[in-house]
């Protein structure tokens, strides 16, 4: 579990973050979006117990960042911006390294490391320096280091940006599987796809605040207006378009199909179907436009400008 | 810490140091200087020394053989070990620079086990490659020409390597947590090399007039500047200072700010009266320490220079005092001190002395602003110790000649030195929630409060004392004792 209340840091002349307040429960995925310098990054490092909050609290997996920092990074697993790798070592003492850090007995981090590496398709490179790897496999093995030690929390900074398309399912295919192993996860990424996909929540920041926040559909409704509907009939609405603007909003419409805005489309759809039936309209489709998360993002960004 | 904690730190320290031992034992540009002046630079100094001693003995010479040879085994330690600067500035601010710091910051590591590791990390190489040139360079001349040497000097220059390696190692820690890059951390690291290269100037000399028993005090001198050195680098090594700022830069409108915030207050009070009530007598109240610890300073300089006047006496033709009650005023009047001219030099004098500790101490985390306070006082002691062996008491030379002046300037002197000290405890130990900069631009605007809300004043009073007073009270204080 992830909890900030009024999360602020200072540094000497600039407010980095400013009052965030954010929840991520078990099994949940929150997307943390925001242009760069945004404050994205000061925000996980407060997480990690790396920067100490101005004011304001977190707590990871119940231990307070600023009282039990030892606490909070046994329990966090972070996948830092950059990978920072040592490219003068192997893969598998890179992770016994660790391992050791976070107080794995040598036989439990061989064994970690070993199903972690076979998971990720990185056992074949086991033998190559680190300084050998591309980038993408520079960016699982960090990956794979943020998760050695299972923890409950795991803070991912663009853990897809260096990956080929296969690679980069293979990890949001494990962040589906980390979340569904009731994990609370901050992703911090620009892949506005990427985050549609796997977050249950969003939260935009900008200048140190946090500008917009809820679930992706909660957004759309918010700053994109009532859901868009698309309506097919398999033959002509023969002016049935008239008797449902006491309904919906009419955006456009052709000879056999209608686009309309509603607010509450559970309890409205079935209306609209209802009156096509009785006018013995054969309906082929009725389904939602589909709007982009970026769509949202471009408009809660400008609006902040 | 408990020996179980420590042995818990020591062990998680050790973690990070086999890492590191490990990647540098996988660079080829840490191997190859470290081979080379291990075993091949030993040898070429075996061949040096056994020319050298031959080519001197034929003129007669052999005490320059003599020295040359212990010298030649102080250059043998130094060279590898100066290695561990450029392995610690790589192992800090490298790191950081290449992202893999932020890792191990993220790991439940503390700070003191990270900065325990990396130093541990930086030295036991070079160290090692120390030792082994020298146990080459000994066995060398043991072979080639029969010199064993004399095995304190040898545990010296043992000594003498090992403090220097720790000496740069916890310097090159300071610099480090002030740069973002290894670039201007190699540009900071000249603040290293330079006095370095001055100590190893300094130690030739010494090895060459066979002063051996200096080597102690520089082996002193510098185990206390380690023990500084390495209270600014637990201090200043921590996660917030390492990562909470990304580039240098010299932002002069936030330092003044800084600056100012803290000498005019923000507080209630207005006028000079309220700035004296808000920020000038906090000051006093917070240098307590410091100014205890000048008077201390003082009082050790006038009881040292009183003990050292009975060893270095005066000429008797100068300590006649028999008319000297007389010569006095007219003295004083020739030189131009009976004045108003007279207070301003004087005031200028002493203005010019504090100034020139405030800025020697700027640079010695604030000693040499105490010794240079301290030497006054000294010659104040030792002008008594002179007084007493005539027969006057040296509580009446103090308060005819030092008392009436010295009310107000000794104060300025204690006060000066106090400011000044913080201003180095500010560098070795920065106020918690605070970095380097903004600790020393605080202590910084506490020295200038001082200095402008009471050093000054005082300066100005003790000057007009110095010069309308203090002749008139020394006159009587002579005349009396002249009889």
């Amino acid at each position: 579990m992830i909890e900030t209340d009024g999360l602020t840091k200072e540094f000497e002349n600039f407010r980095a973050v400013s009052d965030v307040t954010l929840t991520v429960r078990p099994g949940e995925v929150l997307a943390l979006l925001g242009p760069n310098g945004a404050g994205k990054t000061t925000t996980v490092r407060m997480l990690t117990s790396i920067l100490k909050p101005t004011s304001g609290w977190a707590r990871i997996a119940g231990h307070d960042v600023a009282r039990d920092p030892a606490g909070v990074r046994a329990n966090v697993g972070v996948l830092t911006e950059h990978h920072g790798l040592y490219f003068r070592m192997r893969s598998e003492e890179y992770l016994d390294f660790f391992g050791e850090l976070y107080g794995l007995a040598p036989a439990a981090r061989r064994a970690r490391a070993g199903e972690l590496l076979e998971r990720f398709g990185m056992k074949e490179a086991a033998g190559k320096w680190l300084g050998e790897y591309s980038k993408g496999m520079r960016q699982k093995l960090a990956l794979i280091r943020a998760l050695l030690h299972d923890p409950p929390v795991l803070l991912l900074d663009e853990p897809t940006s260096a990956m080929d398309p296969q690679s980069a399912k293979l990890v949001r295919d494990a962040i589906t599987d980390l979340r569904a192993d009731h994990r609370a996860i901050i992703l911090c990424t620009h892949n506005l796809n990427e985050a549609e996909q796997l977050a249950d929540q969003i939260a935009v920041i900008r200048r140190g605040r946090i500008i917009a926040r809820g679930t992706p559909l909660e957004l759309k409704h918010e700053w994109l207006g009532p859901a868009v509907m698309e309506l097919r009939a398999s033959t002509s609405l023969n002016g049935v378009v008239n008797e449902l603007r006491d309904l919906v909003e009419i955006m456009d419409y052709g000879p056999d199909w209608v686009r309309y805005r509603v607010a509450d489309p559970a309890l409205t759809n079935p209306q609209v179907v209802q009156r096509l039936t009785a006018r013995q309209v054969p309906l082929l489709t009725l389904s939602e436009i589909p709007r982009s998360l970026e769509a949202v993002y471009v408009q809660v960004v400008e609006a902040d400008q | 810490m408990t020996l179980s904690q420590a042995r818990f730190t020591l062990s998680r320290a050790l973690i990070v140091t086999r890492r590191e031992v490990q990647d540098q034992m996988r660079d080829w540009r840490i191997i190859a200087p470290v081979v080379v002046l291990t075993l091949f630079f030993p040898l070429l100094m075996n061949f040096t020394a056994g020319q050298a001693v031959a080519f001197v003995a034929e003129y007669g010479a052999n005490i320059v053989g003599d020295r040359l040879i212990p010298f030649l085994l102080m250059v043998v330690g130094f060279f590898p070990i100066s290695v561990s600067l450029v392995i610690a500035l790589e192992s800090f601010v490298g790191e950081k620079e290449r992202y893999s710091l932020e890792p191990l910051l993220s790991s439940p590591l503390t700070d003191m086990q990270l900065y325990i590791g990396k130093m541990l990390a930086a030295m036991i190489p070079p160290l090692f490659a120390a030792y082994l040139g020298i146990a080459v360079y000994l066995s060398g001349l043991r072979l080639s020409i029969g010199w064993t040497g004399d095995p304190i000097l040898i545990l010296q220059i043992v000594a003498l390597t090992t403090v220097q390696a720790l000496t740069m190692v916890s310097a090159a820690v300071v610099v480090s947590t002030q740069a973002t890059s290894v670039r201007a951390a190699n540009l900071l690291s000249s603040f290293i090399i330079i006095p370095f290269s001055l100590l190893i100037q300094g130690e030739s000399l010494v090895m060459f007039w066979a002063q051996y028993d200096v080597l102690w005090w520089i082996l002193l001198a510098l185990l206390l500047l380690t023990l500084v050195l390495v209270r600014m680098g637990v201090q200043l090594f921590n996660r917030e200072e390492l990562l909470g700022k990304d580039i240098d830069e010299i932002n002069l409108k936030a330092m003044w700010a800084t600056f100012k915030i803290n000498f005019v207050g923000a507080g209630r009070g207005h006028g000079v009266g309220g700035w004296y009530a808000r920020e000038v007598l906090p000051t006093l109240r917070r240098l307590r320490l410091p100014i205890g610890l000048m008077v201390g300073a003082l009082g050790v300089a006038i009881l040292v220079g009183y003990h050292q006047a009975p060893l270095y006496r005066l000429p008797v033709e100068a300590m006649n005092i028999s008319d000297l009650g007389a010569r006095f005023g007219e003295t004083l009047k020739t030189i131009g001190l009976h004045s108003t001219s007279g207070a301003v030099w004087i005031f200028f004098i002493n203005l010019r002395a504090l100034a020139l500790a405030t800025a020697l101490g700027i640079f010695s985390f604030g000693v040499l602003a105490v010794i240079l306070l301290m030497a006054p006082l000294g010659l104040a002691g030792y002008f008594a110790g002179q007084m007493t062996a005539l027969g006057i008491s040296p509580a009446l030379f103090f308060v005819g000649f030092i008392l009436p002046h010295g009310l107000f300037e000794i104060p300025a002197a204690v006060l000066t030195g106090a400011a000044v000290l913080r201003l180095g405890g500010s560098l070795i130990a920065p106020p918690p929630g605070q970095t380097l900069g903004q600790g020393w631009l605080r202590a910084l605007a506490d020295w200038a409060k001082i200095s402008l809300g009471v050093v000054i004043p005082l300066l100005v009073i003790a000057a007009l004392a110095e010069v309308f007073v203090t002749p008139w009270v020394a006159q009587m204080v002579l005349s009396a004792a002249g009889g």
